[in-house]
Formats: structure tokens, sequence, C-alpha cells
């Protein structure tokens, strides 16, 4: 990496982010108390990761979730929402419920992807516990094995109206 | 002017002062951020969204862990109140602010020290592995980040024969050559490392780190919530703006309102944003173009920031 | 004027001596800490008298010692420590009211306690040779058997007090000849006789016995390398006990100092104070570094006095080289920042280590490892450790940062000096000075993290509960010292500069603006402790006020006040998973790894079925002082192999001495003829 290519980036940073569209409309009841301010912590509660690589792309450069104000964080204390992916399995009830408690009120749970909130097609494994929906009260679900980033920003968007 | 009216002009310069900076903290904040994913490639939250997630948080619930004492709910208090403090009185828009005398560099030093000590002290109060980890960490590169940051002040205060700090800046401004000597050099040089070291960007620490293990500063926050969070996140953007304001008004002063008058106040806020706004997104580049040193490589970095300071205290005594 | 003040506080500490040998156990205690306040408060008086008028109080005897009789003279300088141990003292008598139950009520520590404060109060003002031995020496017993008093079954505390007795007297021994040479060129015991002589005496003579002083005097003050007795005794002493002596004794070390080498010899050469600052340089440093890396609570705050005694004697030698190259202004700010770091010391070192004691009666325990929470058990106890813990870190607006403050400027403006060794030592002061501070902020972080905050480590720190009154009160008396001096130490600056003009250092006075301001006449240096103060704390109630208003308004959710600490959603949390005293200092320990060498001890002991299954692992980690394992224990070694190679000339046959008898005898028939 040469000093030529480092202030090339500087001066012509390439955008690769896509064109987000009209807001979607905000949610009616959990938009409000956040003001446009969204942070997430993310659970993964036994999913097959491949939700997270959505999520991922979902905040990364051509999806950019930070523009709307969405962030993650590293505790639940900061947290907003709880983001849980996968079924929840039998060894991952307490860890998620503890996360849960730890939150500050007021917070949302938000189920991504079909296991999250159905079992998708681990349902009746020996491993699992049930959906999401079966150990935390869920306040928004988002579809698809997996959802597409789309999906998924349009959901954030919803919540913080942007 | 009559003493009422003289007393009034300090309290409102005051205020103002801590206004700006109270604002312009999180403001710098977002900055940063904008300047990292623009380079990164994409468009990033707007510059005001740390406002905006300042504002949500002081609607949310606070918690405190079930064997905290006081001092969990104090340290946010002072880390900010510390801030407030040296705003009010440090030569950021003027050399003449309120309670000029007395604004001296070795005593705002360790009153930001102070609110550092109290963050540490409520961090090891909520009786967490982690935060006392983060504590420990920052304890240690503060013991060795503080003998670098007193070398240099020592360095700069040679050639003046003064540490107080208006009239550091009002030499400065009257005397550019006293800026261009190598002892404030090395001195920048050292008081650079040093605030990379205490507001915890990198080389030193990762502001957005999610991975315990590596965090110094975030370790120590992990377990606020609600207002806390929003005093401690504005307490931290003031230092930094706070020191990046004390390093751009020291090695380059110009702007600064040197007379008294409303309007010259108002232009020397305007240089001040502008001369920080540099500095951050100078900073905010170079971190995304440096990786963060591990953890027993610091001492080396720190180390040479403090012999960069010795140097510049060996050449400012050699001139004279 | 009258001398009334001495002889009352003489009278009163023997009386009080006595009262505590010869009443019974539930009486002595109480009647002899009434008498010693007695004592204090003379003390008080006449020092306050002496300050004020600028003459000195003068007592003479030739009753009392045959031979040699008793001189007493109180100059400021002398009065200046008298306040300091009589203040600790008072603070240190009442805590022992409440303190007592805990073994400090025998006849023993009865009769030695008063006799030990006394002996300091008279110390600085003992104006002859013999006074001054005599006072000393009593100090110094006293203060052994107080050190053995309370546990004198305990291992620790027995070698505590060898290693205490034998360096204070080595440390003696220096004093003794350095008095006895200035006496014997003198021609006369008194300390007047003595300043009268001291100039016609040689440069080698007046360098020996200058260094002869500073060797016993900065063993007595805890300078590094004669500090290895400090760590063991002040940790090992009882509470108040403990208190007096970092509090009120190391100070004794810095008068004698400053009194053989500004008061008796009139000031030497630059190479002198060098040593000085050196000697100051090297314990700061070391005292630091220990301090950060220590787990036991007292044996920290007992290396944080080695390393404040260091600062001290960085100043004093700044003062000397200063007035050595001509500058008497700097050097006289300079010995005002020496007396004024003194007395913060002895403010907040004593809270600090009167409420240490508080916690060991509490819980049972000094180790930092098994202590916590105890900020919510303690309240008081804990406020009043905080007030110390924050003034040693020197952080505004307690008393510690105007002393540093005044250290600091002292050597910013004494550095445009054409001396290159005043230059070079002044900027490693200042260097030493940095980080010092950086590592003592290091160290009480810990011990107050540690030891007070988060949750109990122990079942003893759970059932740890506050003590009684008399205790939290003697505390919380110097505590409140440590808050006074940092908001005017225009108190006692004054009182500082007429002692520093009694050890001769003449220079401008410092102008003072009513109770606000601190100028340093003939310096560009300003400081108004207060209005910092009042500004902090103004924007600590405005910032909490906005905090709880704007949450009130904005917020419909009730804060709550027992959660569960957060912990990365574990099901078990416990309170051993939080950090110790030994975690918290390890990266610190890392870096300075080649100074501290310490010994890691690793014990794996496997299953007895099969070597593959680790049954236990025992991990141990010890910090010895390294200069007491690197210097002390080979010449202790060394003595011991020559002592041993000795004996057998002492193997008990009469033919053989009577053989040595006269040979002897021939030696000297031939010499003399």
């Amino acid at each position: 990496m040469t000093l030529r290519s480092v202030l090339r980036a500087i001066a012509h940073p390439q955008l690769a982010t896509e064109d987000p569209g009209a807001t979607p409309g905000a949610h009616p009841v959990l938009a409000g108390p956040l003001h446009g301010s969204l942070q997430l912590r993310h659970v993964d509660a036994g999913s097959c990761n491949g939700c997270e690589l959505e999520v991922t792309s979902a905040f990364g450069p051509v999806y950019d979730a930070e523009r709307f104000g969405v962030r993650l964080v590293a505790s639940p204390r900061h947290a907003d929402a709880l983001l849980v992916t996968g079924p929840v399995t039998k060894n991952m009830v307490g860890p998620l419920e503890r996360t849960f408690a730890a939150m500050p009120e007021p917070r949302i749970v938000i189920a991504l992807g079909d296991c999250a909130r159905d079992c998708g097609v681990f349902r009746g494994g020996y491993g699992v516990e049930g959906a999401v929906g079966d150990v935390l009260p869920v306040d928004v679900h988002i579809s698809g094995c997996p959802p597409h980033p789309e999906a998924i920003i349009e959901a954030l968007r919803g919540l913080t109206d942007r | 002017m009559t003493g009422l009216a003289q007393v009034s002009s300090t309290v409102l310069m005051a205020f103002v002062q801590i206004a700006v900076v109270a604002v312009g903290g999180p403001l710098l904040l977002g900055v940063m951020r904008k300047v990292r994913s623009r380079l990164e490639g994409r468009v990033g939250a707007p510059i005001h969204q740390p406002l905006l997630d300042l504002r949500k948080l002081l609607t949310k619930q606070r918690m405190r862990p079930r064997e905290a004492s006081w001092i969990f709910g104090a340290g946010p208090v002072i880390l900010v109140a510390t801030a407030v403090a040296v705003a009010a009185i440090s030569p950021l828009a003027t050399t003449r602010p309120p309670l000029g005398q007395s604004s001296d560099f070795f005593a705002i030093v360790l009153v930001l020290l102070l609110g550092a000590v109290f963050l540490a002290l409520s961090a090891l109060d909520t009786g967490t592995p982690f935060a006392g980890m983060g504590s420990s960490r920052a304890m240690t590169i503060g013991a060795l980040a503080e003998p670098a940051l007193l070398v240099a002040i020592l360095a700069m205060s040679i050639p003046t024969r003064t540490s107080n700090l208006p009239a550091l800046v009002r030499i400065g401004l009257a005397h550019p050559s006293v800026i261009a000597s190598p002892a404030r050099i090395l001195a920048l040089g050292s008081f650079l490392v040093v605030i990379l070291a205490e507001s915890g960007r990198l080389p030193v620490d990762n502001p957005n780190t999610h991975l315990e293990l590596t965090m110094i500063h975030e370790a120590m926050v992990l377990e606020y919530s609600g207002p806390d969070l929003g005093l401690i996140i504005l307490g931290e953007s003031m230092r930094l703006v706070l020191l990046l304001g004390l390093l751009v008004n020291l090695f380059l002063p110009w702007g600064v309102a040197n007379r008294p008058g409303a309007l010259m106040f108002v232009i020397g806020l305007g240089a001040l944003a502008l001369k920080v706004v540099v500095t951050g997104v100078a900073i905010a580049v170079f971190e995304v173009f440096t990786a963060k040193m591990r953890l027993f490589r610091l001492p080396e970095l720190l180390a040479g920031g403090f012999i960069l300071a010795v140097l510049g205290a060996v050449t400012a005594m050699a001139a004279r | 004027m009258s001398n009334a003040s001495l002889i009352v506080t003489a009278t009163a500490g023997l009386a009080a001596a006595i009262a505590g040998g010869a009443l019974p156990v539930r009486r002595r205690v109480g009647a002899a800490v009434l008498l010693t306040w007695g004592s204090c408060a003379s003390a008080i008086a006449g020092a306050v008298q002496v300050l004020h008028s600028g003459h000195a109080l003068v007592l003479q005897s030739s009753a009392i010692l045959p031979l040699t009789g008793v001189n007493l003279a109180l100059n400021p300088l002398g009065a200046v420590f008298v306040i300091a141990t009589a203040v600790v003292a008072l603070a240190s008598t009442l805590y022992w009211l409440g303190y007592a139950s805990h073994g400090l009520s025998t006849r023993t520590a009865s009769t030695a306690l008063p006799l030990f404060v006394t002996s300091m109060l008279l110390v600085p003002a003992a104006a002859s040779v013999a006074t001054f031995l005599v006072l000393w020496e009593l100090m110094a017993l006293s203060s052994l058997v107080l050190v053995l008093t309370d546990q004198s079954r305990r291992e620790a505390a027995r070698s505590a007090a060898t290693w205490y007795a034998l360096m204070t007297h080595a440390g003696a021994a220096a004093i003794l000849l350095a008095l006895v040479l200035l006496s014997a060129h003198a021609g006369g015991q008194t300390f007047a006789d003595i300043q009268a002589h001291a100039h016609h005496m040689s440069g080698a003579l007046r360098a020996t016995v200058f260094i002869l002083a500073l060797l016993g005097f900065g063993s007595k003050a805890g300078a590094v390398p004669l500090h290895v007795w400090l760590p063991k005794a002040h940790a090992e002493a009882p509470g108040p006990v403990s208190a007096l002596m970092s509090g009120a004794m190391v100070n004794l070390g810095i008068y004698g100092i400053v009194l053989v080498g500004n008061v008796l010899l009139g000031g030497g050469p630059v190479w002198w104070w060098l040593c000085v600052s050196t000697l100051g340089v090297v314990s700061a440093l070391f005292g630091a570094l220990y301090a950060a890396t220590s787990t036991d609570l007292k044996r920290l705050l007992a290396y944080s006095t080695a390393d404040n005694m260091g600062l001290v004697l960085i100043a004093l030698g700044a003062s000397g080289m200063f007035a050595a190259t001509g500058h008497q202004v700097t050097a006289a700010i300079a010995m005002v920042a020496t007396l004024l770091l003194m007395v913060n010391h002895s403010a907040f070192k004593g809270t600090l280590f009167l409420a240490a004691g508080s916690v060991l009666v509490a819980t049972g325990t000094r180790d930092l490892d098994r202590l916590g929470g105890l900020m919510r058990r303690m309240t008081f106890t804990g406020a009043a450790f905080l007030v110390g813990a924050l003034s040693v870190m020197a952080l505004p607006p307690f008393n510690g940062f105007v002393g540093e403050w005044l250290l600091f400027q002292s050597l910013l403006h004494g550095l445009p000096t054409a001396n290159t060794a005043v230059v070079i030592a002044v900027s490693v002061g200042v260097a030493a000075l940095a980080l010092t501070g950086g590592l003592t902020v290091a160290a009480f972080v810990k011990a107050m993290g540690i030891g007070f905050l988060g949750r109990p480590r122990s079942d003893e720190a759970a059932a740890a509960h506050e003590v009684p009154i008399t205790m939290r009160l003697g505390a919380g008396v110097l505590a409140t010292l440590c808050v006074m001096l940092g908001l005017v130490p225009m108190l006692v600056i004054p009182a500082l500069e007429r002692a520093a003009q009694s050890a001769g250092l003449v220079g401008a006075p410092s102008s003072l603006h009513g109770w606000v301001d601190l100028h340093l006449a003939g310096l560009h240096g300003v400081l108004a402790p207060v209005l910092l103060a009042g500004g902090l704390t103004v924007a600590a109630v405005v910032v909490s006020l906005v905090r709880r208003m704007a949450h009130r308004r904005s917020s419909t959710w009730p804060a709550l006040h027992a959660a569960e600490p957060w912990g990365s959603g574990r099901v078990l949390q416990t309170a051993r998973m939080q950090y110790t005293a030994t975690s918290f200092a390890e990266p610190l320990q890392r870096v300075f790894d080649d100074v501290i060498r310490p010994d890691h001890d690793l014990d794996v002991s496997h299953a007895a079925e099969s070597r593959y299954y680790i049954e236990r692992i025992a991990y141990r980690t010890t910090n010895e002082d390294v200069i007491e394992r690197g210097v002390y224990r080979p010449m202790i070694n060394a003595v011991r192999w020559w002592g041993e190679r000795v004996r057998s000339l002492q193997n008990g046959s009469v033919h053989r001495y009577l053989a040595y008898g006269l040979v002897a005898l021939v030696v000297i028939l031939v010499v003399v003829a």
C-alpha cells in the first residue's frame, strides 16, 4: 500500500453504497422512543451463521445500515434492541434471558430469520428448545432463510424512521 | 468595565466556551465517524447522529449493579464536571479566559486526571471482571503517559518561563519563533502520542471494538446505561475536544482572540472549531490506516513519547 | 519569652507514660490519651508562639541529664515539625481510644506510646548533641516496643522488629558519629557552639559529616536503599503506631538533614545537594513502583511513604542546589515546597494508615486480594480513605496537589542556571516527579478500587462493619485537614516561609491576596485552589441536577438500583471472578519486570490414577524487595560467614588465650618502643 494509493483513497473515496429508496414508514409504537437512534446487541442463539453473514452485509459498504442511525454495540446495557438469530438451543436459553434482563427499558426484541420465528429447518431437533418467541417477547420479525439485507434494512429503518 | 459587567461577561464567556465544547464534542465524534465511513467506502451516519444518540439515552432506564456503592453514580458526573471546569478556564477561544490567572497547565492536566481516576474507580465498583481489566489497562497506560505529558509541559514552559496556559498561547502568538523552535516541535510529537493514549484512539485503543478482551476504555463503561452512559460519552468527547483544542492553540495559535471584545471572541470560537475539526479529521484518517498495537508493545510507544519530551526539554534548556 | 509550653509538653508526656504504666486496664488508655493530648496541645501552643514571634523558646537544665545537661531551643524550623507531629499524634491517640481493645491496652503499650509521642515532639526542640541523641534513641526504642507489642507471637512482626532495630541503630551510629565530629571540632556540644565554629572546618570534614548525617537521617526517612526496614515495620505495627511512624517519625529524618546541612553546617557545595536529590529520585521511583505492585494494603502505604519522602528529598536537594548557585528566591520557594510536601504527607498518610487500621480491625486481613465491597459496609472509613488516596495522587482540590504544584514551579523556575549539574538534576527531578505521579495513581486506584469497591472477595470482607466512633473520628480529623490544606494552603504557607528563613534561606515572601490566590512573588506562578475547587463542585452539582431533571422529565422508566451485573450472559457469576490486586498490577509488573524480578512458583499436582489428569494447580508470585534480596541478604550472609570463620579463634583452650595475650603484649611493646 503506497503513499500515493492512500492519498488517492482520501481525496477520491469510492462509495459502494446503494441508493436506499423511500422511507418505509415508522413502526407505529416502537419508533417513537428511539428518536432516530437505534443500538443493537446481537445474540446468536443457535443459528447456522447464514443470518450473521447477512447482518454483516447489511452493515457493510453496499447496504450501510449505519447511515440510518443504527449501530451494533458490545453490551446489552448500551442497547435498545436485541437482535436474535437462530432457534434457541437448550444451552442458550439462560444466556439469552440474562441478556434481555440486562437491557434497560424501553427494549425491543428483533427475531431475525425463519429459525428465529419458528425454528425453520431445525424444528424438533434434540438440542432446540424453541423459537425466540417461546423464550422472549418478540416485537419485530424479519423472515427469510436467510433474510435479504434489504429486508433487514427495511425493518431497521422502520424503527429509526429514517 | 464596571465590576458587575466584568463578572457577568466573564460568566457568559465561561458558559459559551462550555456550551461550544459540550456540543462540539459529540459533533467531532460524528465527523470522525463520518470520515472513517467515507474511507471505508460507505456513506455513514450523519454528523449529528451522536447528538441523537445522547438525546435518546436520556430517556432510557438507569440501572445500577446490586452491590455498587455511591461511586458508581458519581463517576460519570465527575468525568463531565472536570471537563466542564477545564472548558471554562482554558484558553480555547481567547487568551483571556475566565480565571485565566490560575489556568495553569499542570493544574489542568491534573483536573482531567481526576475525571479519569473516578471513571476507573467506578469501573472497579461494578464488580465485573471486564471492568477491572479495563481499569487496570487504563491505569497502566496512564502511568506511562503521564511522565511524557508532564515533561512535555516542562519543555514548553522553559522558554516562556511560565506554565500558565493563556500566557503560553499569548507568547506563541507574539513570537512565532517560539512555536517553530525544535523544543516545541519535539514536545508536539510527545503531546500527540499522549493525546492518542489518553483519549483511547488507535493505535492505543480501538473505540469501535466489540471484543471485550481487546478493550481498554470501552471495557470500563460496559455496565452503564441511560443518562449515565450519555454523560460518559459526553465527557469522553469533551475531553477529546479539550485536548485537541489545547494542542492546536499551543502549536497553531493564529485565530485565537488576543483582544477583548465579543466579535474577536466569536472569531476565536470559529478558528478553534476549524482547527479542531481539521485535527480530528487527520486523526480519523490516521486511524483508518493503522492497526491496534499489542497491549504489551504500548510501553514502547509511550516510552518513545517520553524520550521525545525529554529531548524537547533538553533542547529548550540548551537554547536559553 | 515563657518556655512554659516546653516544660508542660515534657511533663505531660511523662505523666501520660506513667499513667499508662501504673493505672488499671480500664483507665490506663483513657488517662494516657488525655495527658498526651495535653502534651500535644501545649507543644502546638509553644510552636505557634514561636512561629508568630520569630523568636526561639529556650529551656536549659543541668539537672536532668548528668554530665551534659538538657538544652532545648525551639526555633521556627523545628516548630513546623512539632505542629505536624502534634496534629498527627492528636488524631492517632484519639484513634487509639477505639483501637485499644485490639491488643494495644497492655501496660507496655500504654507506656511506650506516650513516650514515643513526647520524644517526637521534643526532638525538633533539641539544642545540644546529648539532648538530641537521648531523645532520638528514646523515640527509636519506644517505637520498637510498639511494633512488637501487639503481635509478639507472629514471626513477621518479630522479623520486622529485628530489621527495624538493626537499621535504626546503624543509622543512629552514623548520626552519632556525625554529631560527635561536629562537637569535637567545635569544642562544645550545644548547637549554638557548633554553628559558630562550623565554617572553620575543612571541606573534607564537612563533607564527611554531611554524608554521615545524610545516611543516618535518610535511613530514618525511608530513602532507598536504606529503606528496607520501612515496609516491614510500618506494615506490622498496629494502626495508630503506623500512622505515627509514617506521619511523624519519617519527617524527623528530613528535619535531621536540614538541621545538619542548612543550620549547623550553614549550607554546602552543589554536590552535597546533588546526592540528596539523587537519593530522592531513586526513592521516589522505587517506592512508587513497589507501591504499584504490592498487594498488602499496609505495605503499599509504607512504600508510598518512601515515595513521598523521595519527593521531599528531591525538593530539599533542589533547594540546596539553588542556594549554592546563588538563586536565593527559588531556593526559598523550594524549601517551602519541601516543608509543604512533608506537612501534606503527614496529613494524608496519617489518614490512610488510620483507615487501613480500621479495615484490618473490621475484616482481620490486610491482603487486598481478599477485600472489597467495604465502601458500602464502612462508608465513613471508605470516604476517609478516598480523601487520603485522592490527596496522595496529587489531584485537585486536595492538599497533595498544592505541594506538587509548588515543587514543579520551583523546579521550573530554577532551571535557567549556568550549572550543568543543576540543570540535569532538575530535569531528572521533573521526569521522576511525573513517573512517580503516574505510578502512585495506579497504586491508589488499586488500593481504593480493589480494597473498598466492587463485591467482597472473601467472607471476612463481607462480614465487615463500621468501626467505633473514635476510630472514625481519628481518620476523619486528618481527612478534613487534607481538604482544608488543599483549599486554603495559605493557612500554613507563611509559617513555612518563616521556617525556611530560620533554616538560612531568605527569599521574597509569597504575597497573598486574601484567602483566594497563591502568588509566588518573584516568579510567574499563580494558583487559586479555592476557586478551582469551587468551580469543580458547582460543575458537579449542576451536572448531577441536570441529569436528574432531564431523566425525570423524559423517561417513564424508574431507575433500577439492584440490577444483576452484566457478565456476558454467564449463568454463574461470583465475587471471585473480579479483578484482584495482583491482576490489576500485572501489566505494570510486566513492564518493570527487570527491576522487580518477582518470583513465580507454579505447582501442578497430577491425579493419582493418571499423569494426564491434573488435580490441582497452585500459582504463587512474590514481590520481595529487590534491594533487600540483592544487597542486604548477601551482606548478612557475608557477616554470618565471617562470624563462623572467626569462631574458630575461640575454641575454649586457656593455653591459647594466654598465648593471644602474650602475643598482643609483645606487639604493643614493640610498637610503643
